[in-house]
């Protein structure tokens, strides 16, 4: 427990994401979550996907071991006995801990996001929630792997993306976007080789954060995508089912 | 007496005892003040009556000597209701005058008589048996002789009783008609309010169509009960619909339980690795779409609790209803659709962004699914309009519309019109919409697009929000 992967942790480095891909660790998260029947579903579920998950099950010993040992990620359910998950956040934000943690909620109330990403939550899940969708953000803010935020231009195989300039270019080839679209691919792309949601585009594209019970996500990515594989041989941008999608080099 | 005491406890019987011991008092006060006033005026007169009789006498006497005095008191004596006059010796007997004795000592202090004396007057018999009481005012001869002019103060003893006599009848009748009305509103109000604890008894048990009676008159007693019939009425309506919406989640969640359990017993009995993937895929997709019917649920709950108004803030509705047009053109081209809109610039409310967005989002959700009806051209045309009566968000489509008799139920909880429920979708969209309008203080609007189209009459979906205050 005391062992932990620091250069896993530093996505930041400057390491190349090549050299990065080569290397990922298992994850470390620590969830703190009351709830022992969803505690254990969560960490076998997490184990499968090859995250290594420690547990407390109240705010006083998950502010223990949150302070104690270093994590990629932290899951804090909002309420919790001893302490409340919030002030468990801003006191480990205080001790200068400031690993991502992800709020997940009961309460679901509209201005949970807000009081929860004020008290220093970096992500924010209603519950009921799927799965996939946990663990798709958990992998985003833990960031293994994508593109580090300082980059400039964004590459995956031979598609550039320059958020300078606003151009993309596969292969030479300028390829024209909306707005929009280029949001989204870029989204896409900072996050490449990571499962984003439906709700997770919806929400850092069009800063809506509800499920889309629709289509409506699915028919934008759809356009995104023939336009940047329309003339090209490899794909790209994949459907991941049950989850979302991931944009990938496969080559 | 048992009435009594039930009378005495009601708030009315006791007001008004109260009222009428507080008018009496005034009254009494008044009567009292007037009485004392008036008995003033009267005595001031009486003295300068008296003052000028007395000068009268003196000058006649100054003049004309004893003899024009005598004469002229004489005179004045005979009148009818003088005055009385008396001439005393030094020593205080009656020598002459209209009155037969007089309390000794009158004589003795010269100038008013401070307290009333009594005297006696010749009677029409000569007797000396009737006693009086008078003021009056002494002076002293240069003889010696003593006058004493004086008045009787019969006039104003009698007034003072009349007075009294008429305050104690007005107060005798007034407290007799306030027991009459009292004892007549008091009985007539428990009345009413025994047959409204009945009634109230069997909302209690359970009959919340029970109302409490109105009489008709439009008293207290009347806007009281409709007041309570109203909240009556709300109440059965939220309970009606509350009955209603377990029931339809019963029923709604029951029909995709009862399918996940067949794709899990199906995924069990299939052997082929693909086969079984799809069908644990369909499990999840089952799931999922429980998933969100429930959050759909959770959120119109929490919406209809006004839990999310604290997340009020100024949004900007061109910008939402750009935003939505942008998200959803797209889908709609891909169903077949156009979407146009034609939107106000810089209009904006005090709301809740997300819950607004998601509104729109639901409107148009449903403009696609259920829009899709006309032959050609089917189009949903969106308008963002700030007019004096409010803001107004128009969704409207040309498909086959909601005949006039259901718009009501189409805002219910899992209420859908195609009973195939052929269409993806929770039967929450409508509700969630009416229930984000409630907490803005707005309200949903449907109506036909296009009437006179007998085929596709549309639906046209408003979001009507109140216009912002100056």
């Amino acid at each position: 427990m005391n062992h932990v992967d620091q250069t896993a942790g530093g996505a930041d480095s400057g390491c190349s994401p090549s050299m990065r891909d080569g290397m990922v660790a298992s994850m470390k998260i620590l969830l703190i979550e009351d709830d022992l029947e969803a505690a254990a579903y969560l960490t076998k579920a997490f184990r499968e996907a090859g995250i290594v998950v420690d547990h407390a099950s109240d705010g006083e010993s998950g502010l223990f071991m949150g302070s104690e040992n270093s994590y990629d990620v932290m899951i804090i359910d909002r309420m919790l006995p001893r302490r409340d998950g919030l002030s468990v956040i801003s006191e480990l934000r205080r001790k200068g801990v400031h690993t991502p943690v992800l709020i997940l909620s009961a309460l679901g109330q509209v201005d949970d996001r807000v009081t929860g990403l004020r008290a220093g939550g970096d992500d924010y899940l209603p519950k009921p929630y799927a799965f996939s969708e946990l663990l798709a953000r958990v992998e985003v803010l833990g960031r293994r792997k994508g593109t580090p935020e300082q980059d400039m231009v964004y590459r995956v195989a031979d598609l550039e993306l320059d958020r300078l300039s606003h151009e993309v270019r596969r292969g030479g080839k300028e390829i024209l976007l909306q707005p929009r679209e280029f949001r989204l691919l870029e989204y896409l792309m900072r996050n490449a080789g990571q499962v984003v949601t439906r709700t997770m585009l919806l929400e850092n594209v069009w800063d809506y954060h509800f499920d889309p019970q629709t289509n409506v996500i699915d028919v934008h990515v759809s356009r995104l995508r023939s336009k940047i594989e329309k003339d090209f041989d490899q794909p790209l941008l994949k459907t991941v089912r049950g989850a979302g999608y991931m944009i990938k080099d496969e080559g | 007496m048992t009435t009594f005491r039930v009378l005495y406890k009601s708030t009315a019987v006791r007001l008004s005892a109260l009222y009428i011991v507080l008018f009496a008092i005034c009254a009494a006060f008044l009567v009292f003040y007037v009485t004392a006033l008036s008995e003033r005026i009267l005595g001031q007169q009486t003295q300068d009556t008296l003052q000028q009789e007395v000068s009268d006498i003196q000058r006649a006497y100054g003049r004309g000597g004893m003899n024009a005095m005598l004469r002229m008191m004489e005179r004045r004596a005979r009148q009818p209701g003088a005055n009385l006059y008396i001439i005393a010796s030094p020593t205080g007997e009656i020598l002459t005058g209209n009155v037969a004795s007089v309390e000794p000592g009158v004589f003795e202090t010269e100038g008013w008589t401070l307290i009333p004396f009594r005297y006696e007057r010749y009677s029409e018999g000569g007797a000396t048996t009737d006693k009086h009481q008078a003021n009056g005012h002494v002076f002293v001869l240069d003889n010696g002789l003593r006058i004493l002019v004086g008045r009787d103060l019969g006039e104003p003893q009698k007034l003072r009783f009349l007075v009294r006599r008429a305050l104690m009848v007005a107060l005798g009748v007034m407290g007799l008609g306030a027991l009459v009305i009292w004892f007549g509103i008091g009985r007539n109000a428990l009345k009413r309010i025994d047959r409204m604890s009945a009634a109230s008894t069997k909302i209690m048990a359970g009959d919340l169509s029970q109302r409490l009676p109105v009489g008709g008159s439009g008293d207290e007693f009347d806007r009281m009960s409709e007041s309570l019939n109203a909240m009556l009425g709300r109440i059965e309506k939220l309970n009606e619909g509350l009955r209603q919406v377990s029931d339809n989640i019963a029923h709604d969640l029951k029909t995709p339980l009862t399918r996940l359990r067949n794709k899990a017993a199906d995924a069990i009995g299939r052997k082929d690795e693909d086969g079984r993937r799809a069908a644990l895929e369909g499990i999840i997709a089952e799931s999922d779409q429980l998933i969100r019917t429930f959050d759909a649920l959770l959120m119109i709950s929490r919406v209809e609790a006004g839990s999310v108004a604290a997340e009020m803030s100024f949004v900007d509705l061109s910008a939402i209803v750009a935003d939505s047009v942008e998200l959803y053109e797209p889908v709609a081209e891909e169903a077949g659709l156009s979407l146009v809109a034609d939107i106000q610039p810089d209009v904006g409310v005090q709301g809740n962004r997300e819950l607004i967005g998601q509104a729109i989002f639901n409107l148009i959700d449903n403009a696609i699914k259920y829009g899709v009806g006309a032959d050609a051209g089917a189009r949903i045309r969106m308008r963002l309009v700030k007019e004096e009566g409010g803001i107004r968000i128009c969704v409207a489509d040309n498909g086959p519309g909601v005949p006039a008799d259901r718009r009501d139920e189409v805002t219910k909880r899992f209420v859908r019109l195609d009973e195939s429920r052929s269409k993806p979708g929770t039967g929450l969209g409508l509700s969630l919409v009416e229930a984000v309008m409630e907490l803005h203080n707005g309200r949903l609007e449907l109506s036909d697009t296009d009437p006179d189209n007998a085929v596709a009459r549309g639906l046209t979906a408003t979001m009507v929000f109140p216009a912002p205050e100056q």
